[in-house]
């Protein structure tokens, strides 16, 4: 188990350092200069050659393509994520550490949305296959899929809140604000969980574990239960793993729907302006989320599975 | 005689689209207290169906006829809660693949003690202490080391050991055994087969067992029901049946399995009297 720890931390060192220089490379092919967009942000009156340059020195773009790389790297692995272009007086880290908390919120409540809802849908849709139930969550399952997000989202605020005037349209505020952008994120892991859970749990329904449980006199509840959902749900673990750095990725087309003062709508107003820092800042902390949380619920199905534990200790 | 296990003109249909396939036809037996029905027969004759059709484990696609009277009550019909405290209580069963019968994700501990938790007012520590005889009895060494390891830790052997002590908790009148000896290697084999003629051998339980192996079933059982495509195409006394069988399907059967059974028998047949 130690091991098996150890191992996977020092496997995540190449991972980030390769997501890192994707990401800045990715920002550096932008064709338009960064220097220069500076200047223009700061709303600069007249742009000069000279002006440019000093800029270009100033902001370190100067230096060749490495050295600049490394040099952010290094400020990263101190938690400096430079200044934004749009306002100097801010750094990015402090940009980002405002609106995150708002994003965490609202992908927080996602996930209660997601497993609140998928969990027993899904068990129920397959303890009663083929009945109504069942068949109502296959089309809602369908639906759902194919829907697309912010068609969802306005959706929802032109029902619920303009025709019903049940909740407010948008903006930040209490919990009230946060039902409906959470379940328009929840929507479509919803569904995907939903059928994940139930398909899981007919295949395991079917195992000789199921056959032997029933013929030693258990309980169906308990079978259904404590074997058949605990088996089930075994292989959901790594999914969620996979969707929580999703969800939260995810809000940014949602918080742009409803206004929310998010890091995905910090990052599309940062696209508009080119403020290059916090875009590059951006992608960099979804990636280093993915690989954290994928790291982290891994280790969580090896510690719960016998049959891993053994095999890579 | 003492009849624990009667089973008349027993069918089974299973629905599929509008028709109704046929899997078991018109078949009848019966086991009596300490005595031993083989049931003998290829895949896919149907002889799973028949002791899941016994055991009421048959989901709603499937339609079963006829009488299954155990200690001479029908059990056919019955309510799935009786039919249920009856399975592991009354009626101990074992099943054809060991390694995958039991849940990966407990201790084989914690599975026998759910199992008899079920069945038994026993507190924690009597079920723990109840497990581990059941183990000894089954001559695993080191029973408390067995109770805490997890099903993918032990040998198919090991596990089909723990199932033969699993159902027999309750000093069943009746075992119902699925080919319990097809999934395993031959040494465990000869144990499983050992364990079987000990439980015989106490008089006290009917046994239902299950097979496509003449040779298994040569030594263990008294009476023979041969099964093919559902039906019973012959059925007697064991001696008679392997020396002298009257269905043309049965005797070539008999034929292919000859020269195995021969070495097989000696093996089997001289193990447990040579250790006794
Ligand atoms: N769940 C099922 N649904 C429909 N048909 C089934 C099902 N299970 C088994 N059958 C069919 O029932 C027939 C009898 O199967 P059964 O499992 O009783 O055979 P068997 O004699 O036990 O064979 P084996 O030696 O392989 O265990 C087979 O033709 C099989 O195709
Ligand atoms: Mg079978």
């Amino acid at each position: 188990m130690k091991n098996y720890v150890i191992m996977r931390l020092l496997a995540t060192i190449p991972l980030l350092l390769g997501i890192s220089f994707l990401c800045f490379v990715f920002i550096n092919l932008i064709p338009s200069d960064p220097a220069e967009v500076a200047l223009r942000i700061r709303q600069t009156p007249v742009i000069t050659e000279e002006l440019i340059a000093r800029t270009r020195a100033e902001l370190g773009l100067d230096q060749p393509f490495l050295a600049r790389y490394f040099h952010w790297l290094w400020d990263c692995l101190h938690f400096d994520l430079g200044v934004s272009y749009t306002n100097p007086a801010r750094t990015v880290l402090g940009e980002i550490g405002r609106c995150l908390p708002a994003t965490l919120e609202l992908a927080g409540l996602s996930l209660v949305y997601v497993i609140a809802l998928s969990l027993p849908i899904g068990f129920l849709s397959a303890v009663y296959k083929d009945s109504w139930f069942d068949r109502l969550m296959r089309g809602f399952v369908f639906a759902a899929t194919a829907m697309p997000v912010y068609w969802v989202g306005l959706l929802l605020i032109w029902i619920v809140s303009i025709r019903l005037d049940l909740l407010p349209t948008s903006g930040y505020g209490g919990l009230s604000h946060l039902i409906l952008p959470a379940f328009t994120v929840a929507l479509s892991y919803i569904s995907t969980y939903i059928r994940l859970i139930r398909n899981n749990m007919l295949e395991n329904m079917r195992e000789d574990y199921v056959l032997y449980a029933q013929a030693r006199g258990l309980k169906r509840r308990a079978i259904l239960v404590r074997h058949i959902l605990k088996n089930s749900l075994q292989s959901c673990v790594t999914a969620i793993g996979m969707s929580i750095p999703q969800l939260i990725a995810g809000t940014i087309v949602v918080e742009n729907v409803f206004a929310w003062p998010g890091v995905g709508r910090l990052c599309i107003a940062s696209i508009f302006n080119r403020d290059y820092p916090v875009i590059q800042a951006y992608v960099l902390l979804v990636g280093v989320l993915f690989v954290f949380f994928n790291l982290a619920f891994d280790i969580l199905q090896y510690a719960a599975d016998p049959r891993l534990r053994e095999r890579k200790a | 005689m003492n009849t624990v296990l009667d089973v008349r003109n027993l069918s089974v249909r299973f629905r599929s689209g509008g028709r109704l396939l046929s899997l078991v036809k018109d078949v009848s037996f019966s086991v009596s207290r300490g005595g031993c029905l083989g049931i003998l027969g290829e895949s896919g004759s149907g002889k799973s169906m028949t002791c899941k059709a016994v055991l009421g484990l048959l989901d709603d696609n499937f339609q079963a006829e006829g009488g299954v009277f155990f200690e001479g009550r029908q059990l056919l019909g019955e309510n799935p809660e009786t039919l249920r405290r009856l399975r592991g209580g009354r009626i101990g069963v074992v099943l054809q693949n060991p390694m995958s019968c039991f849940d990966p994700l407990y201790r084989i501990g914690e599975q026998m003690a759910e199992t008899l938790g079920e069945h038994t007012s026993l507190g924690r520590r009597r079920i723990r202490e109840r497990s581990a005889e059941l183990l000894e009895l089954m001559r695993i060494r080191e029973p408390g080391e067995v109770l805490r390891k997890y099903p993918h830790q032990l040998s198919g052997g090991m596990l089909q050991r723990v199932m033969i002590g699993l159902a027999l908790a309750l000093r069943p009148s009746l075992i119902i055994a699925d080919e319990p000896t097809t999934a395993i290697d031959s040494i465990s084999r000869h144990s499983v087969m050992r364990e079987f003629l000990r439980i015989k051998r106490t008089g006290e339980t009917a046994i239902l067992f299950i097979s496509h192996d003449l040779g298994v079933l040569s030594c263990i059982a008294d009476q023979v029901l041969v099964m093919r495509l559902g039906e019973a195409v012959e059925s007697g006394p064991a001696g008679r049946i392997f020396d002298n069988a009257r269905d043309a399907y049965t005797r070539r059967l008999i034929r292919r399995h000859k020269a195995v059974m021969s070495k097989f028998l000696a093996a089997v047949r001289q193990g447990p009297e040579a250790a006794a």
